[in-house]
């Protein structure tokens, strides 16, 4: 096709797992509350059914979904219907899906994605520096596996603390992602802890991030802050800019920013992963 | 069997009864069989593949090969990758095509399976010979039609095997869209006339008509080869014909080789021939040779001639948006009223077009997209018509509506022959039209005259 002078900016395509209730929408929304405020173009894609991976970016703003979108104006969808600006013009959209007990979310998941791509939201035009996708839970279907299919996402942060369930989960989601990493593009870009306060958890997850061929990308601390913001329906840097916890999402941002880490990782048995724990959360 | 339908019309939302469309997979299918060689691939449970394969080959009459992931209950849990590896194993080893098309199911598509991954690993560990391909399109049918996988796959097949080598070759690529295979034949004696060289895509003609000579072979003679569509990248103009089946396939290609797309209606009836011979002129910087404009004389000398009969008769169409959108034009052209013109494919452009093309003659006519055969039903009930056109499903219609003359045409004709031999696209096809037109009036005026009125000649 025709090429023009001007470079094209390389979009990186990110996408955020970890078990369910870790924390990985309001870690997502902070941290790309910091990159935007670099001044980075970034477009968030909330792959739950309970759509909610937006709310701080958006101010709470109820933003209707991709599925209910087409349920209810059928496939004559445009891009400005499903598609709002956010914080310092981050670009939201939530995939949206069935009530609990019905459906199938991870077919939502597809549609939505192909939407997307559909109405061309991805495309050189729109300049994006960073699209985000934050994963419902596990890798348990086809559906959810979705952003890390065909190159859709190229670098998967799990998000975790020291306890025993959410290091599983984190396992587990590396076993997928090796999976898709044979023959793909797919490759982990490293844990971020989400602290839970538990026992030498620092040290834990960066000794399991190392096992795991990866890295911990930064260690968020527990702060209230964060509670006190979302009850705002902000991110922390909109609600306070000064506070220390804000600073933690920057340094976050900035180390994914500069992040070259990104492997194919090498999962844990089960053996290997309880040895860990008793190591470092029992015996000291 | 439809005597009891009502002409109350009701609204219904999400309900349709005898629907004007079918599943995506189908039209993969047929497209995949346009392909030199190419067996194609059912991902999914053996319902669909069977169903779609009794489908073709009752509206084909040939045998119509295909073959399918067998899905059970381990594969819609576990995913269906090992079903697929195992297929793919199993096809080279026994039927030795020169490629696989897979396409997908509903099932597999709401499992999620990656298909691209599935086939690069059945590549690496070697379960696909070195000298063959295998390609693969989506194609959900909670989505389109079975419009929509013909397009799907034509799209797909040119993003995996369309190259450009950098060098344009006096080749103009020709996309006929879902039409029959003596249409496909008729497109290339057209253009062949017209002194262009060409690659046509897909072409069942000899693959889905092929002669009796009392040997099978699995992989006909025809169909566009795997050289072809390589090389479609170097052409320097694709006519791509019909919107809905060929307009993703050439821009495509033009997105992925640079090559410029032109996109015509269907060749069906006298205007839209007209565009398509003149989109083959300009293409090949050639004159109109005297032996298609006498043909064209002759349609037009038909037209003339039988006029009387045509003017102003009410008429109602069921079919494929790309089949219809002509057929309008040709009816509003000959000085007939289309008066409903529903399809089950979704898609609000069928509407406005259809309003176009009717607007001087019929600003009321009902253009439907993603209605149904029995919403057309109850409408005529309602509001007479001289005459039905559509496929096989419309003669419960024309049964129920006593001496409702019924013309089949389109996708699936279960019931007669000779939309197998005769082309319907073409001045010629246009020609045959009008005979079937002109001989569902004579035949109901024969058999229903009174012996006073009955006339010998007409």
């Amino acid at each position: 096709m025709v090429t023009t002078a001007t470079p094209v900016k390389k979009m990186r395509k990110v996408a955020i797992y970890g078990k369910g209730g870790i924390g990985k929408s309001t870690t997502t929304q902070n941290t790309v509350a910091a990159l935007t405020e670099m001044g980075k173009k970034v477009m968030v894609v909330g792959c739950d059914p309970k759509a909610d991976s937006t709310r701080l970016l958006l101010g709470g703003l109820a933003q209707r979904s991709v599925l209910d979108t087409l349920r209810e104006e059928g496939e004559d969808v445009e891009l400005e219907d499903i598609r709002s600006p956010g914080f310092c013009e981050s670009l939201c959209v939530e995939s949206g899906g069935p009530e609990p007990g019905v459906g199938c979310a991870g077919r939502g998941i597809i549609t939505s994605i192909n939407m997307l791509e559909q109405l061309g939201a991805y495309d050189e035009e729109e300049q994006l520096d960073y699209v985000f996708y934050d994963v419902l839970g596990d890798v348990v279907c086809g559906g959810f596996a979705m952003p890390i299919r065909e190159g859709k996402a190229e670098e998967i942060y799990i998000v975790c603390s020291g306890e025993m369930m959410a290091m599983y989960a984190a396992n587990n989601i590396c076993k997928g992602i090796l999976k898709f990493a044979e023959n793909g593009v797919v490759r982990l870009g490293g844990l971020i802890c989400n602290s839970r306060n538990v026992d030498n958890e620092k040290e834990m997850i960066e000794e399991f991030a190392r096992r795991l061929g990866t890295q911990m990308i930064h260690f968020v601390p527990r702060d209230n802050d964060v509670q006190r913001a979302e009850i705002n329906r902000k991110t922390v840097i909109d609600w306070n800019p000064g506070v220390q916890q804000a600073e933690e999402y920057r340094t976050l941002a900035k180390a994914i920013d500069k992040n070259k880490l990104l492997v194919v990782p090498k999962p844990l048995s089960i053996e290997e992963l309880e040895s860990l724990l008793m190591e470092f959360g029992l015996f000291q | 069997m439809l005597e009891g339908t009502t002409s109350e019309i009701r609204e219904r939302k999400a309900l349709r009864v005898n629907p004007a469309k079918t599943c995506q997979p189908i039209g993969a299918m047929y497209a995949a069989l346009g392909i030199n060689g190419c067996m194609p691939h059912s991902h999914g449970s053996q319902g669909c593949c069977a169903y779609h394969r009794s489908q073709l080959t009752r509206h084909y009459k040939e045998p119509v090969v295909a073959t399918t992931s067998s899905f059970t209950e381990g594969a819609s849990v576990f995913g269906g990758m090992a079903n697929l590896t195992t297929a793919l194993d199993n096809i080279f080893t026994i039927y030795d095509p020169k490629m696989v098309a897979v396409h997908t199911t509903c099932l597999s598509e709401v499992i999620g399976d990656d298909i691209p991954m599935i086939i690069a690993k059945a590549k690496k560990d070697g379960k696909i010979p070195e000298d063959k391909i295998v390609i693969h399109t989506n194609t959900p049918s909670f989505v389109g039609s079975h419009v929509t996988g013909f397009s799907n796959q034509c799209a797909s097949t040119i993003k995996y095997l369309s190259k450009s080598s950098g060098e344009t070759k006096n080749v103009v690529n020709l996309f006929p869209g879902w039409v029959e295979p003596a249409d496909m034949r008729e497109i290339k004696r057209l253009a062949g006339a017209m002194g262009l060289d060409y690659i046509l895509f897909p072409d069942t003609s000899d693959v889905l008509d092929s002669p009796q000579t009392g040997y099978y072979k699995m992989y006909p003679d025809g169909g566009t080869t795997l050289e072809q569509l390589e090389a479609m990248g170097d052409s320097f103009q694709t006519i791509a014909m019909g919107p809905l089946c060929s307009q993703a396939a050439a821009e495509q290609l033009e997105k992925q080789c640079n090559v410029p797309a032109k996109v015509i209606d269907l060749p069906i009836g006298l205007k839209a021939t007209d565009a398509f011979i003149d989109a083959l002129r300009v293409a090949g910087d050639v004159s109109v040779p005297e032996e298609i404009d006498k043909e064209r004389g002759r349609l037009v000398d038909m037209i003339s001639d039988m006029s009387q009969y045509f003017h102003q008769k009410k008429v109602a169409l069921f079919g494929d948006p790309d089949h219809l959108i002509s057929m309008t034009q040709f009816l509003v052209d000959v000085g007939m009223t289309p008066a409903i013109v529903v399809t089950g494919t979704p898609g609000k452009k069928f509407e406005r077009r259809i309003h176009e093309i009717c607007a001087d003659t019929n600003p009321d006519v009902v253009a439907l997209a993603f209605s149904d055969i029995h919403y057309l039903h109850q409408w005529i009930k309602q509001n007479p018509v001289d005459l039905l056109m559509g496929n096989t499903y419309g003669k419960f219609v024309a049964r129920a509506e006593k001496n409702l003359p019924f013309i089949r045409f389109g996708f699936p004709i279960l019931d007669r022959v000779g939309h197998r031999a005769f082309p319907t696209v073409g001045y010629a096809g246009a020609l045959r039209l009008l005979e079937k037109i002109t001989d569902a009036f004579f035949d109901l005026r024969d058999r229903n005259d009174s012996d006073e009125n009955v006339e010998l000649v007409l």
